[in-house]
């Protein structure tokens, strides 16, 4: 029953997470919400006894990607603020 | 007019998905393909004590080196359209507090992500797990120590010859063994070793190696293109 309880608890987290990541408008924030939908994720498989997805999913889902979102949105801006000059 | 549309377009998906929903009920015992995976004489060919790492490195082996490929390509693509930016930035230091924590942080991390893909044979993890494990510490020193030259050589060889010896050691279990990826060119051992389970722990240490180095690449590419202006 309680591991029910916290499986729903996840589940509202991560569909949360998701909808702030779809609506907001600073890319940052929704950026940061994509990662922690993936560290919640991966808490959900380690529950449900798929520890290995679980590694990977927090490995490359909330650290790697996250980052190589922030790489990218830099690049864009740089490359946008060149083009206005 | 537009937002309407798409509500009805959301409700005709969730009509058509809600059969699948309510005729779904759970598997009361394993299906036909997993149960043979799980016999016992077949468990005891493998003599591994990670079931999914016997299918995913034996059975499954061709698909693991898909995926391996897949990850090649995408590491090659991206190399292939980030332009190498031509002046050599220096960026601020770091803090101390920053620095130090990850001088400490990255031994540590770099040791777990050997420790998943050399035991992936008998504890959950493998080497995709493994490799990016390893490469979320090298994104630590990229981040913590940005003036320092990432060697990008020695990733790119080290892929290489990963890859190779991967392909390398599966061809040698169809010349010597049963056949394409079989794990028994090397002892079986006991069960429950570290070096049991056959060829597992090698094939999927250099699966480990491949995929953090690539990831590795990766990352390092998309530092490279940033720009301060």
């Amino acid at each position: 029953m309680n591991f029910l309880i916290i499986s729903i608890l996840l589940g509202i987290i991560i569909l949360a997470m998701a909808g702030i990541a779809i609506i907001q408008k600073n890319i940052v924030v929704a950026i940061i919400a994509a990662g922690a939908l993936s560290l919640f994720a991966s808490i959900l498989y380690l529950l449900l006894a798929a520890p290995d997805v679980a590694m990977t999913e927090a490995a490359i889902g909330s650290g790697l990607s996250t980052i190589i979102f922030f790489y990218v949105l830099n690049r864009i801006r740089t490359t946008d603020e060149r083009n206005e000059e | 007019m537009r937002n309407f549309f798409i509500i009805i377009i959301i409700a005709a998906f969730g009509i058509m998905l809600y059969p699948l929903f309510d005729s779904f009920s759970g598997n009361e015992e394993l299906s036909e393909l997993a149960s043979f995976y799980a016999q016992k004489e077949n468990v005891e060919k493998v003599n591994s004590a990670n079931l999914v790492t016997a299918v995913v490195v034996t059975y499954r082996g061709l698909d693991t080196m898909g995926e391996v490929t897949i990850l090649f390509l995408t590491a090659a693509i991206i190399a292939f359209f980030l332009k190498k930016q031509s002046d050599v930035r220096s960026l601020r230091e770091n803090t101390e507090i920053f620095t130090t924590a990850a001088k400490l942080l990255i031994p540590i991390i770099i040791m777990l992500g050997v420790y998943i893909f050399i035991n992936g044979h008998l504890s959950p993890g493998g080497g995709f797990q493994g490799g990016a494990v390893i490469a979320s510490a090298i994104i630590l020193i990229l981040l913590a120590f940005p003036n320092k030259p990432f060697n990008h050589k020695f990733f790119g060889y080290m892929e290489s010859v990963s890859g190779l010896v991967f392909v390398g050691l599966a061809a040698l279990g169809g010349l010597i063994g049963l056949g394409y990826l079989d794990n028994a060119i090397l002892p079986l051992g006991t069960f429950g070793e570290l070096m049991s389970a056959g060829a597992i722990p090698v094939i999927y240490s250099f699966v480990g190696l491949k995929v953090g180095a690539e990831l590795s690449n990766i990352l390092n590419g998309f530092q490279s293109v940033q720009s301060d202006s």
